[in-house]
């Protein structure tokens, strides 16, 4: 007996009848809806479902296998997150073969299930336009925390197997971020501080993100010494920081995200109380807590979340009549439409003259990286991403975050 | 170190949790947790130089922590975890996230949250916890001297 409210469709599915795989899938969503308090299930439109090799590794690929064997078929539109495993260069880039393996494991059966391999985390840039007020099932960090808080959308971290679960059921728990209750702005960042390329954004989703550490907070920002509306890119990379180093699931921007028309309207009514100001300076502080050991550089990674087109052009831009130091490895990571476009725009040929190597449905940080590390002897990873140099560190890296004309500059040296 | 128990027993209680009933030697952080951010997964260790338990294992243990870090990943990390036999046998948060609920659930670890008083300013690593998820109860028993 549950204490959720279960209508008729979901007894049935409990019942087993949309088979074993949609009731296993109900059943553990049910734990999990029950621990966070769901009164009920609440239908989602579509959803995106993290699982690759690196984390999932031989148990989670069983498992993924046995849903499939048991005809679990996503009954909404599904997407699925990067791949641990770079298709065309992982023999290259000397990634294990014992993952590229495991990688075809996962693709068939998410595919057996109905759910498309584009191996990408910018699926609100280049697939799916989440809506104002849409219930989702997403489970990539920095997908959630775009569709909430800039289109107003509504999605709790739906991670591997929930958002697969999802998927075969329709539905998830409404708890959180489906509550209008919780999407209230819970403190207020003023923010005194410039902000000028994507990786300044990210810098404030570091800063901010390291001292509001709790999913059920929502920063509300008021940019005080704001020069332009921010670029979708932009708030691509804000969004990612704050939920991979705060594990956020949304944030406001007053004036510029939709349900933050006033800092009274983003409070839910009031403003709210605790208040952190970024003062001028801040975001440089911010590059320089990542200090480095040594001045040589290994590794350049640009990605994390993967490239859109207009990142890849402003590469391609930075790189033209550049070589990369014979030293150093760059890599850019990116979904296949993109990279399909800068093909076609000369995009991939300016940066592949320079040196670099542009990987497509990856992102670094999951692509068997303490592997590649080892193999290769890398130690300095620089990088223009805030969520790259977090996550990054876990796996026997230096990481060293700092602005993309310093990592272009860097990488051309050699060294920081 | 003294490893003289004092058999002192204290009870945490909180909303009902997920997973088994269990009990273990406690690891304590005064930090969040992530698998794929904080841990080798092939050694079940913390290899993030960063964290306080660094270098420590976590397999079979209570382990203790702040809140849950960003990303995804743990959600299937605990099930490779326990197919290896490094999981933890519990994870007691002072305040979770759905994504470590999530993984708990599909791994059969035991978790709970928002306990009084606070886990983590009570129990210490080395302690003997008994973990009821569904009555949302912890029991500890000191073992550990205090530091």
């Amino acid at each position: 007996m549950s204490s959720m409210r279960l209508n008729a469709e979901e007894e049935a599915i409990l019942g087993g009848r949309w088979g074993e795989a949609a009731r296993r899938a109900l059943e553990q969503q049910i734990r999990v809806g029950e621990f966070f308090g769901a009164a009920d299930f609440v239908r989602v439109t579509s959803a995106h479902l993290s699982g690759d090799a690196e984390a999932m590794r031989e148990a989670g690929v069983r498992y993924l296998e046995e849903l499939a064997g048991l005809g679990a078929r996503c009954v909404v539109p599904a997407t699925i997150n990067p791949r641990s495993v770079e298709f065309t260069y992982w023999s290259l880039l000397g990634q294990p073969p014992r993952y590229v393996e495991l990688e075809h494991r996962i693709v068939r059966a998410f595919e057996q299930m109905g759910a498309l391999p584009v191996n990408t985390c910018i699926n609100y840039q280049t697939l799916s336009q989440p809506r104002f007020g849409e219930h989702l099932a997403w489970g990539d960090t920095g997908t959630v925390i775009w569709a909430n808080s800039v289109a107003g959308a509504r999605s709790n971290f739906e991670a591997g197997p929930a958002g697969i679960f999802a998927a075969l059921t329709g539905r998830v728990p409404r708890y959180g971020y489906h509550l209008p209750e919780q999407r209230r702005g819970t403190v207020v960042v003023r923010v005194l501080d410039r902000l000028q390329g994507t990786s300044d954004w990210g810098a404030l989703g570091c800063h901010v993100g390291r001292m509001v550490n709790d999913y059920w907070q929502v920063p509300v920002f008021v940019f005080e010494r704001l020069e332009s509306e921010p670029s979708a890119d932009q708030l691509k990379h804000l969004g990612a920081a704050l939920a991979s180093y705060g594990s956020l699931a949304m944030f406001h921007a007053v004036g510029i995200t939709p349900e933050a028309r006033t800092l009274q309207e983003a409070g839910g009514g009031q403003v709210p109380e605790p208040e952190l100001v970024v003062t001028s300076g801040t975001l440089a502080a911010t590059y320089e807590s990542f200090v480095p050991e040594q001045e040589a550089v290994d590794l350049v990674v640009f990605g994390t979340p993967q490239l859109s087109i207009f990142e890849f052009r402003d590469l391609a831009r930075r790189l033209a009549g550049r070589q990369i130091h014979p030293r150093t490895r760059m890599l850019l990571t990116t979904n296949a439409a993109v990279k399909h476009l800068a093909d076609r725009l000369g995009y991939t040929a300016a940066v592949e003259a320079a040196g670099a190597i542009v990987l497509t449905g990856v992102c670094y940080y999951i692509m068997t990286a303490r592997e590649l590390a080892e193999r290769h002897g890398y130690r300095t990873i620089l990088t223009d991403s805030a969520k790259l140099a977090n996550i990054i560190a876990g796996y026997g890296y230096q990481p060293i975050f700092r602005p993309t004309e310093v990592c272009i500059d860097a990488a051309v040296r050699g060294a920081l | 170190m003294s490893e003289q128990a004092s058999g002192e027993l204290i009870v945490l209680q909180g909303p009902p949790g997920v997973g088994p009933v269990v009990e273990g030697e406690a690891l304590v952080s005064q930090q969040g947790f992530s698998a794929r951010y904080d841990v080798d997964r092939d050694r079940g260790v913390f290899s993030r130089v960063a964290h306080d338990l660094y270098g420590r294992s976590l397999a079979g243990k209570v382990l203790v922590c702040t809140t849950a870090k960003g990303g995804i990943a743990t959600s299937w990390m605990l099930l490779d975890m326990v197919d290896r036999g490094m999981a933890p046998r519990a994870i007691l948060f002072r305040t979770t996230n759905p994504v470590m609920v999530q993984g708990a659930v599909l791994a059969g670890v035991a978790l709970l949250h928002q306990l009084q008083p606070d886990p983590v300013a009570t129990i210490r690593s080395g302690d003997w916890v008994h973990v009821d998820p569904a009555a949302g109860r912890v029991e500890i028993r000191r073992r550990a001297p205090s530091s």
